[in-house]
């Protein structure tokens, strides 16, 4: 089943003359995990909000096209009705933040509390996102508190126990450490098994190419690709359009070795590991 | 030279929570990274140094100043910190104005400030949004104009809380090469980050922190070549470091250039 659909997205801020989404086109099939990836500027998270309604709900604008996110127009939906499907976890995770909550545990208990979730299902909603951020100890804590990477963690945590059908993260790991950086990735990867749709805007893109199905490239608010990881990160105009491939494609691109395909270049660590193993 | 004594300094924002325990870190020219596990510590230690908070045990130096004596204007000329959150550091309502902000505070005539804000701003290819808001611009943008403003105030230290957040490939570079750039001109560079290849290509020593205290301190080869500490700090090795290690090479690579070179190598002979 399709749970995003996305045909001829033209979108332009108010009082801005150029189109910060042109043309975009895109499905994806329910449990799919898909990496967003383009330079800065390029249109992901303006897609992004696309996705949830706040363009053109909120941020109001010129829009043409349509944006269909599991059977609902967003154009001819609410905000509040398009959440009920769909939750974002910010770029910024301090915008993320309501700012009237006195504890951790109370900031991903509002957005629970606003679905109407019982009070027991929540808190067992609460302690597992929690626990799955490595933030438990800190529910107590008052969210301006937080180092920078525990407060994008709870961010996370919020829009993960809402368990939304549909979840879009705009650099969810920015601030996060190496570890916890895996971490999220093997989570979001663990809820896309279980049949949550992930749409995931990412410049790791040496995690992107392990985890995601698929890879939407943006650039200038067009769709330069959409396609899987090893067919996007063996391209030769990455550089060209302000991406630089996985380290490991760079490798092994610069030692001209192709993946067993014989079209693409590997993209992740296995990948070149056996490529390169023989020269061992 | 040390630039920086950090004497068995302790901290706690709440009573018996300890978030520094008593660190002790000397630093003198070279360019160094802090790296360690979220919440380890790393932006408490540096607001420390710069005097935005007040250890509760412990002395640190800068220089010869002792932080618990001066002010914070006059720590200003010696040490300029890049906020984690350029939020918390945007005060004005135009780039420009808020590039040169400092300069002013720190008794720079204005004409003067004028100059050197705009340079700054050229440095980061910002320099055409000079009269816009701070505040309409995007996170990475705005990263790179709190970078303007400390670097435009040439301090002899200058310290950056997780630079790279929301860059893409071109602003890594640039940053990189600032870092470079201010490296060569005798300025003590200090990094806090979690991009461990960026780490591995940049900084002459690295820092490693874990639940506030320094868990390893050296070359950063040397630290790279120490798997098991950095597993316990939550951190894990450079991208090329870890294909070397699955292809079974002793050696710890840091950059792609030298692993290739060294594969380029083997393929040849
Ligand atoms: N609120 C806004 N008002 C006007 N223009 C905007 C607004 N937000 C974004 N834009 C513009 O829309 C275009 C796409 O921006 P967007 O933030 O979607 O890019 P992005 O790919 O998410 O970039 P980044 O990697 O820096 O986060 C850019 O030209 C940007 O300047
Ligand atoms: N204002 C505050 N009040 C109370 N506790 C705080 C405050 N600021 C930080 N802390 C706590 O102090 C510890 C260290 O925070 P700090 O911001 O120094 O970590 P960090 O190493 O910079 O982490 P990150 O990589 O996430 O930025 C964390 O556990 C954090 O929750
Ligand atoms: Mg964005
Ligand atoms: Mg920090």
């Amino acid at each position: 089943m399709k749970k995003v659909m996305v045909e001829h997205l033209k979108y332009r801020y108010p009082g801005t003359e150029k189109l910060a989404l042109d043309d975009v086109s895109f499905e994806v099939e329910e449990g799919e995990l898909i990496g967003i990836v383009g330079r800065n500027l390029s249109g992901k998270s303006t897609l992004a909000q696309a996705i949830v309604g706040l363009v053109p709900h909120f941020y109001r604008g010129a829009y043409g096209g349509k944006v269909i996110v599991d059977g609902i127009e967003v154009l001819h939906s609410t905000v509040s009705d398009i959440s009920r499907k769909a939750g974002i976890v910010f770029q910024n995770p301090f915008t993320q933040v309501t700012g009237s909550k006195l504890t951790v545990y109370e900031e991903v208990a509002f957005g629970l509390e606003n679905l109407g979730v019982p009070r027991s299902e929540m808190m067992e909603r609460i302690d597992e996102a929690l626990t799955l951020l490595g933030i438990y100890d800190f529910r107590h804590a008052n969210p301006f508190d937080l180092s920078g990477g525990q407060m994008q963690r709870m961010a996370i945590a919020s829009i993960i126990a809402m368990r939304p059908e549909v979840i879009i993260l705009d650099e969810p790991t920015s601030q996060l450490d190496p570890q916890g950086t895996e971490e999220v990735f093997l989570a979001v990867q663990r809820l896309s098994r279980e049949g949550m749709t992930v749409l995931l805007i990412e410049h790791k893109l040496e995690k992107v190419a392990r985890y995601a199905d698929k890879v939407l490239w943006l650039d200038e608010g067009k769709v330069m690709a959409y396609d899987s990881p090893s067919k996007v990160f063996s391209r030769d105009d990455l550089e060209e359009h302000g991406l630089a491939a996985p380290i490991y494609t760079q490798i092994c691109k610069a030692l001209k070795l192709k993946s067993p395909d014989g079209e693409t270049y590997p993209v992740t660590l296995e990948g070149a590991y056996e490529v390169l193993k023989r020269w061992n | 030279m040390e630039l920086i004594r950090v004497e068995e300094v302790s901290f706690a924002y709440l009573p018996g929570k300890l978030v520094l325990d008593r660190v002790t870190l000397r630093f003198d020219h070279r360019s160094t990274a802090i790296i360690g596990q979220n919440g380890a510590g790393k932006t408490t230690l540096v607001k420390l140094m710069k005097g935005l908070l007040k250890p509760f045990d412990g002395e640190i130096l800068i220089g010869d100043l002792s932080v618990k004596k001066v002010t914070a204007a006059s720590l200003a000329k010696r040490i300029g910190l890049v906020f984690q959150n350029p939020n918390d550091q945007i005060f004005k309502g135009n780039v420009l104005e808020e590039v040169m902000f400092g300069l002013l505070n720190i008794g720079v005539e204005r004409e003067e400030a004028r100059v050197r804000a705009i340079r700054a701003l050229e440095m980061v290819e910002l320099e055409g949004k000079r009269d816009m808001n701070p505040h309409d611009l995007s996170l990475s943008q705005k990263k790179l104009v709190s970078i303007a403003a400390v670097v435009a105030m040439d301090p002899e230290i200058i310290i950056f809380d997780e630079p790279t957040i929301a860059q893409d490939h071109a602003g890594k570079e640039r940053i990189k090469e600032i870092i470079r750039y201010l490296d060569e001109k005798g300025k003590m560079v200090m990094t806090i980050i979690h991009d461990m290849d960026f780490v591995a290509e940049c900084f002459e020593r690295t820092v490693v922190m874990n639940r506030g205290r320094v868990l390893l301190d050296g070359p950063t080869r040397e630290v790279f070549s120490r798997e098991e500490v950095l597993k316990e700090a939550y951190l894990e090795l450079p991208t090329v470091a870890q294909l070397s290690k699955r292809l079974g090479l002793s050696e710890t690579f840091l950059t792609p250039k030298e692993f290739i070179a060294h594969l380029e190598g083997r393929i040849k002979g």
